[in-house]
C-alpha cells in the first residue's frame, strides 16, 4: 500500500476544516491581542530605559516557560477569575479553550514584537530625529511620520517571527480544550497514527508559511508607499479568518461534550461514548487530548459533560491522598468527594489497568444539567454492552 | 551695521552639557551675546567642540538655554511654541538630514504639509524650490535622497528650509562635506538666493575662507566664547592670536597657491 492511499489520509483531511477553523481562530486573535497591547508598549517605553529594561526582562522570562505549560497554567489561573467574577460581578466565562489560549498565545508573541520594535526605534539615527524636530514636527508626527516608517522593517520583521512562533504554539492548545491542529498530533502520537501526527505537522507549516508571506506582503506595501500591496496582504488575512468562521456560524453546537485526556484508550472510549449518545438520538461530540489536569476542572465547571478518568489518579491526583485502601472502600469515598462537586461517578467500566491494583476505569458524569437531563445522559452512558 | 533692531539676538547665553557620569559638566556656550541683523549673512566660524553648532541649536529651542535670553524677530523664543518656531525658520542640517524614507518632493513638502497647506500648492511650490536650487524637476522630484549626490542632497536641503518661505535660515555646516567645485558653486547659488529673497541667514562652518567669501560679517567662536566679531576688514585687525591664525592660513594658502600655480594658465 502506498503511503498516500492510507486510509487514514482522507480521514485526516475530514478533521480539517473544523481543526484548521480553530487553529486560524486562536492564532489569529492571539496575534492581534499580542499586537495590540505590545506596540504601544515599545513605543511608550522606547525612550524610558527603566520600563523597557522592565518590559523587555518580563517578555523573556515568559518566553522561557514551555509553551505547553505557559498554555496549561492559564487554565487554573482563568477558572480562579472566573470564579471571583462570579462571586463578585454575577458574570461568569469559560475558562476553558478559547480564552486561556489565546491569552497565553498572546504573551507569548510579545518578545519578539516588543524587542524589535524597541531595537527598530531605537535604531532611527539621531541626526535624523534632529531634522524632525527642526523641520517643525511634533512629538507625535515625528513618531508617525518618521520614526515607525524607518523602523517598519525591524517592526515587521518581529512580527512575523511573532506570527510563526503563534502559529506553532498553538498546536499546544489541543490539552487546554482548544481544537487545534494539534488534534492531529496529540491524537496521532498516542495512537501511533503518524500519518495524524504528518498532517498535523504539515498543515501548522503550511499555515505559518501562508500568514508570514501575507504579512510580508503587508510590510513590502507599507515600504513601497503602496496602497494595493497592504490591501491585498490585509484582504488576504481578512479572507483567511472569514473562511475559517464560516464554519462556525454553519455548525450547530453539540448538546454534549465527551472528553477525553492524551491516552489511548480514552481516545476509543470517547468516541464510543459519543456513538453511544448520538445512536440514541443527541447531539454529543468529543473533545480529545485534554491535560489531566484541565479535564477534571473542565467537567466540574461544565465545560465537558462526561469522560472517563482512573480511581487511582483522582484518588492521588486529584483528591492528594497517599494512603492505599482497598478498592471497594476507596471507590465509596470517591462517589462520596465527587458527589460533593456535584459530579456523579457511575462506577467502574469493567477495565482495569493491569499494573496496579488501585486503577479501574471509571466513569464520570457532570451534574451542571437539569436533573432529568442528566440522569438521562448518565443512563445513556451507562446502559453499557 | 544700521540703527534697524536685530531680528536674531543672543544676549548673554550660556548652555552646559552633563559630562556623562561623574565627569564635570561641559561649558558648550559661555556668555556669548551676538546680535544678526534684517538681511544679514553672519557666518560663525570656529573649530570642533567651539560651541557654533549648540548657538544654532538653541536659536530654534532644539535645546534649552540655561541662562540668558535669545529674541527672534522681537520675541522672547522661550515665549513661543517651539513647534511653531521652528516652523518659520529655515533649517539646513549638517549633511543634509534629509528622511531616507521620503522622496524629494516630499522631504521639501514637509514643513508645508506640516502647516496645513493643501496638496496642490505644495506640489507646485515643490517644483518652484526644485528651479530655485536648481535642481531638474522631472529627474528628481520623485527620487530618494540616497539616489542622489552629496551636491543634490546639500540642494535639496536648502530647498526643504526654504519651502514655508521663511525669513530666517540657520545652517549648520551645509557644504562641509562636499568636494571643493561642488562647494563653491553651492555657496554662490546660495549666496544669490539669500540676496533675493531677503534672508537673514547665519551659517556655520569651520572654513574661514567659505565664510570670508559668502559672508557680511563673521562671528569667531572658541571653546564656547565669542572671540570676534566683524567685516573680514574689521577681523583683520583683531588682536586676538587665534584670530590671527584663522585669518593667516587663508592667505597664506594663497600666496603659496599663486606662487606654484603659473599665472595667466588655465585656472
Amino acid at each position: 500500500m502506498s503511503l498516500f492511499s492510507d486510509p487514514r489520509w482522507s480521514e485526516a483531511l475530514g478533521h480539517l476544516p473544523d481543526y484548521l477553523g480553530n487553529h486560524v481562530r486562536v492564532s489569529v486573535t492571539a496575534l492581534a491581542l499580542g499586537l495590540l497591547v505590545s506596540l504601544p508598549l515599545a513605543i511608550f517605553s522606547r525612550n524610558r530605559p527603566v520600563t523597557r529594561g522592565a518590559l523587555l526582562g518580563l517578555a523573556s522570562i515568559v518566553q522561557t516557560v514551555p509553551g505547553l505549560a505557559l498554555l496549561a497554567l492559564f487554565y487554573p489561573l482563568l477558572l480562579a477569575l472566573a470564579a471571583l467574577s462570579l462571586s463578585w460581578f454575577g458574570v461568569g466565562f469559560s475558562a476553558f479553550g478559547f480564552l486561556p489560549a489565546v491569552l497565553a498565545l498572546a504573551l507569548y508573541s510579545m518578545l519578539p514584537v516588543l524587542r524589535n520594535t524597541i531595537t527598530g526605534l531605537q535604531g532611527v539615527e539621531p541626526a535624523i530625529l534632529e531634522a524632525a524636530q527642526g523641520v517643525g514636527m511634533t512629538e507625535r508626527q515625528s513618531l508617525t511620520m518618521v520614526e515607525l516608517p524607518l523602523a517598519l522593517p525591524v517592526m515587521m520583521a518581529g512580527i512575523r517571527t511573532a506570527a510563526v512562533w503563534v502559529i506553532g504554539t498553538a498546536t499546544l492548545s489541543t490539552p487546554i480544550g482548544q481544537t487545534s491542529l494539534g488534534n492531529y498530533i496529540f491524537a496521532g502520537l498516542q495512537t501511533q497514527n503518524w500519518v495524524f501526527v504528518l498532517f498535523g505537522c504539515l498543515a501548522a507549516a503550511v499555515l505559518a508559511l501562508a500568514v508570514d508571506q501575507l504579512l510580508a506582503l503587508i510590510e513590502t506595501g507599507l515600504r513601497q508607499r503602496s496602497r494595493l500591496g497592504v490591501a491585498f496582504g490585509g484582504v488576504g488575512i481578512a479572507v483567511l479568518v472569514a473562511a475559517t468562521l464560516m464554519p462556525a456560524v454553519t455548525r450547530s453546537q453539540s448538546t454534549y461534550i465527551v472528553g477525553a485526556k492524551t491516552f489511548a484508550e480514552q481516545y476509543v472510549l470517547s468516541a464510543l461514548i459519543a456513538q453511544r449518545l448520538r445512536a440514541a438520538g443527541l447531539s454529543a461530540s468529543s473533545r480529545e487530548g485534554l491535560g489531566s489536569n484541565v479535564i477534571f476542572d473542565a467537567l466540574a465547571s461544565g465545560d465537558i459533560d462526561v469522560y472517563v478518568d482512573y480511581s487511582g489518579t483522582l484518588w492521588a491526583n486529584q483528591f492528594h491522598h497517599s494512603d492505599i485502601k482497598p478498592r471497594e472502600e476507596l471507590l465509596d469515598e470517591l462517589k462520596a468527594t465527587l458527589a460533593a462537586q456535584k459530579i456523579t461517578m457511575l462506577g467502574g467500566l469493567g477495565f482495569e489497568a493491569i499494573y496496579s491494583d488501585d486503577f479501574i476505569l471509571i466513569l464520570l458524569c457532570g451534574y451542571h444539567y437539569r436533573a432529568c437531563e442528566t440522569a438521562r445522559l448518565c443512563s445513556l452512558v451507562k446502559s453499557k454492552d | 551695521m544700521t540703527g534697524a533692531p536685530p531680528l536674531i539676538a543672543f544676549a548673554h547665553v550660556g548652555k552646559s552639557f552633563d559630562g556623562g557620569r561623574g565627569a564635570k559638566p561641559v561649558l558648550a556656550v559661555n556668555d556669548v551675546s551676538l546680535d544678526v541683523a534684517e538681511g544679514e549673512l553672519l557666518a560663525i566660524v570656529g573649530g570642533s567642540g567651539s560651541g557654533k553648532t549648540t548657538l544654532l541649536r538653541l536659536a530654534s529651542r532644539l535645546i534649552e538655554a540655561d541662562s540668558g535670553s535669545i529674541t527672534i524677530e522681537g520675541a522672547d523664543v522661550r515665549a513661543v511654541d517651539p513647534v511653531q518656531l521652528r516652523r518659520r525658520i529655515g533649517y539646513v542640517f549638517q549633511s543634509g538630514g534629509l528622511f531616507p524614507h521620503m522622496s524629494v518632493a516630499d522631504n521639501i513638502g514637509i514643513t508645508p504639509k506640516l502647516l496645513g497647506m493643501p496638496a496642490a500648492e505644495i506640489a507646485s511650490r515643490v517644483d518652484e524650490l526644485l528651479d530655485l536650487v536648481r535642481l531638474d524637476r522631472t529627474q528628481h522630484r520623485d527620487r530618494l535622497p540616497q539616489e542622489l549626490s552629496g551636491g543634490q542632497r546639500q540642494r535639496v536641503g536648502v530647498a526643504r528650509a526654504l519651502a514655508a518661505r521663511p525669513k530666517i535660515v540657520l545652517m549648520d555646516e551645509p557644504f562641509g562635506a562636499l568636494d571643493p567645485l561642488t562647494r563653491d558653486a553651492l555657496g554662490d547659488d546660495f549666496r544669490d538666493l539669500h540676496k533675493k529673497l531677503g534672508l537673514t541667514t547665519v551659517m556655520i562652518t569651520h572654513d574661514m575662507t567659505e565664510a570670508i567669501l559668502l559672508a557680511d560679517r563673521v562671528a569667531v567662536m572658541r571653546a564656547g566664547r565669542l572671540l570676534a566679531l566683524g567685516t573680514p576688514a574689521q577681523l583683520s585687525n583683531s588682536d586676538d592670536p587665534y584670530v590671527g591664525e584663522l585669518l593667516r592660513t587663508p592667505r597664506r594658502q594663497a600666496e603659496r597657491l599663486n606662487v606654484l600655480l603659473p599665472k595667466g594658465g588655465p585656472a
